[in-house]
């Protein structure tokens, strides 16, 4: 697919630079993210207010009467072909703690009915798998993650829930999630995680950032109130769920 | 002595927030901040602060306060009447100018009359620090302004400035009402639905040709489950392509967006609204249209209508030199005008 400009509304333009979800578009829309920014930093693009880094896409939140849309569009473009779309990141690899359940997850068993699957299946197939964060929003924190193995892709529900619980594991496509605040959501739940997925005080005020590398373990549920607690008394340390860095 | 101005009655769901919070949708982080800045900036030049200062934003009902101590200066923007109680005696006035406060008064602001949202600016604004560059209150995640939370019952206001400005007060001759919505059946029924001015996609090649006809002739209703993150609509249902999907991979997406799920009811995008979405969306409402819709009241009527980008930045920058010229008329009020 080519590169192409998409409207949304008069403050705000979608580069898009394809139309599916793979590793080597979201490196250079985080290069091209990055580029950005220094740009900004150093004062050369005025009227640039931010930009959003997704997938497959940056969207640029600018203001139309400091800066032309028209202007904004060569600049990206000038700034796509100068990025180095090689380089090599570090990326922190996790292992999350999950209690899948009926109780937490109220999809898991229409999820095992639809894929002909039984629950333990469902939650085997969904842990035993490392998951790439290719990008973080929808809400403070919350990780897009893929991908997701092809026997669970289900389709988002038609009814999106008005209220998802803090914490529950859910998945869309062929994208998985932990919700970190409560929330209305469409995606499908298949358990909770007890870990805070954001911190407003914190200068990274993410636990996941994008790029890294998240496998997922399954607890009981003894173990998640045992978390849920340590969190809330503030005696659990985050980093031992930081299981190393690899080089992506 | 220090200033106290405590909160008596919250009013609905009324909160500190400010011009919004920028630069941290790259962490999930919605702008948030006021749903009709204009109002905002008129009640802090009226109480002699900075545009951009952080003010209290209070949605159909106003909150009740006493001053407890000290002596401060606030105004008010927004369709509404202010009562002020000073040793037993009570007086009633409109919005849309400031008033000094003694320690004793108690200050009640009733329902706001249309639209949906009113604003207390307090002159010297509040002291608090930002959370992530701003005092926008972002209710959902439970951070800024009063430690993420909105204005209760007893909450005492931690304010900058120590005394009452001295000096006249000030009022905004013509407020800005003609713009405001209104829910009102005999309103609808004069003036037909309000119209909202949209651009076209991101994703509107997602809709069949009916679902456009549709979506630009047919009438939406504001429901109740509509709040701060997005405005919630009711009207025709747009059925996306059969040879498309009715879900894009999650895309980044900005207040005005309206997002279209597989039932088929648009919701339009807000200032807590998500920072991406894996919803096509059909149109976005232009910058200037946005505050009139995010401040309408459950069973206000709609139509959208499509404007180019031209004509979209056109109205920008108009409203942007209204709203200066707007602000340039507040002058003082006459001493025979104060309530006591």
């Amino acid at each position: 697919m080519r590169v192409r400009f998409l409207n949304m509304g008069d403050s705000a333009l979608i580069l898009e630079l394809g139309d599916h979800i793979d590793h080597s578009l979201t490196s250079r829309v985080v290069a091209l993210d990055q580029t950005l920014r220094s740009e900004q930093a150093k004062g050369h693009l005025p009227g640039f207010i931010e930009a959003v880094p997704t997938y497959r896409s940056l969207t640029v939140i600018f203001n139309p009467l400091i800066l032309p849309r028209a202007i904004l569009k060569t600049r990206l473009l000038v700034l796509l072909e100068e990025i180095d779309n090689a380089r090599d990141q570090t990326v922190r690899c996790w292992l999350l703690p999950v209690c899948y359940s009926s109780e937490y997850g109220p999809d898991l068993e229409t999820i095992a009915a639809a894929k002909g699957l039984t629950a333990e299946e469902v939650i085997c197939l969904h842990s035993n798998h490392s998951y790439t964060v290719y990008m973080i929003g929808f809400l403070p924190g919350f990780p897009y993650m893929g991908n997701l193995d092809p026997a669970l892709h289900m389709p988002r529900r038609s009814q999106p829930r008005i209220r998802v619980p803090v914490g529950s594991v859910a998945i869309a496509g062929a994208q998985t999630a932990i919700y970190p605040w409560e929330s209305p959501g469409g995606w499908q739940l298949l358990g909770r995680c007890p870990l805070p997925l954001f911190n407003a005080h914190r200068s990274q005020p993410t636990l996941l950032a994008q790029g890294d590398r998240v496998q997922f373990e399954s607890i009981s549920s003894d173990h998640f109130r045992f978390l849920v607690d340590a969190v809330q008394d503030g005696s659990l340390d985050m980093t031992r769920f930081q299981t190393g860095e690899v080089t992506a | 002595m220090t200033t106290q101005l405590v909160v008596d009655k919250p009013g609905v769901l009324a909160s500190i927030q400010d011009l919004g919070r920028f630069g941290y949708r790259r962490f999930g982080v919605p702008q948030s901040g006021v749903l009709q800045p204009d109002f905002a900036k008129i009640a802090n030049v009226l109480a002699g602060n900075p545009e951009d200062t952080a003010v209290i934003e209070f949605l159909l009902t106003g909150p009740t306060f006493h001053l407890a101590n000290g002596s401060l200066r606030l105004a008010i923007a927004g369709d509404c009447y202010v009562k002020l109680t000073r040793h037993g005696d009570r007086r009633m006035f409109r919005a849309w100018r400031s008033i000094n406060l003694q320690a004793g008064d108690f200050l009640e602001i009733g329902n706001v009359l249309s639209g949906k949202a009113g604003y207390i600016a307090i002159s010297g604004g509040f002291d608090l620090v930002p959370v992530m560059g701003s005092h926008a209150t972002y209710l959902r995640a439970g951070f800024g302004g009063l430690d993420g939370n909105p204005l209760r019952a007893g909450t005492i206001l931690p304010l900058k400035s120590k005394s009452a400005t001295k000096g006249s007060n000030f009022f905004l001759p013509t407020p800005p009402l003609a713009e405001l919505p209104s829910s009102h059946q005999e309103s609808i029924d004069r003036f037909g639905p309000a119209t909202i001015h949209v651009i076209l996609g991101p994703q509107d090649d997602y809709f069949t040709e009916k679902a456009l006809r549709d979506f630009f002739h047919g009438v939406y209703t504001v429901t109740r489950e509509s709040d701060r993150m997005g405005s919630r609509l009711e009207g025709p249902v747009l059925t996306h392509r059969p040879d498309m999907s009715s879900e894009i991979i999650s895309d980044g997406m900005v207040p005005g967006a309206i997002q279209v799920p597989g039932n088929g009811a648009p919701i339009v995008m807000l200032a807590d609204g998500p920072t991406v979405g894996g919803y096509p969306k059909i149109a976005t409402v232009i910058s200037t249209d946005l505050p009139k819709l995010a401040v309408m009241t459950p069973g206000s009527m709609i139509t959208f209508e499509e404007v180019t980008l031209e004509e979209a930045e056109a109205r920008l920058q108009a409203t942007k030199e209204r709203l200066t010229a707007l602000l340039a008329t507040i002058t003082p009020l006459p001493q025979i005008s104060e309530p006591f």
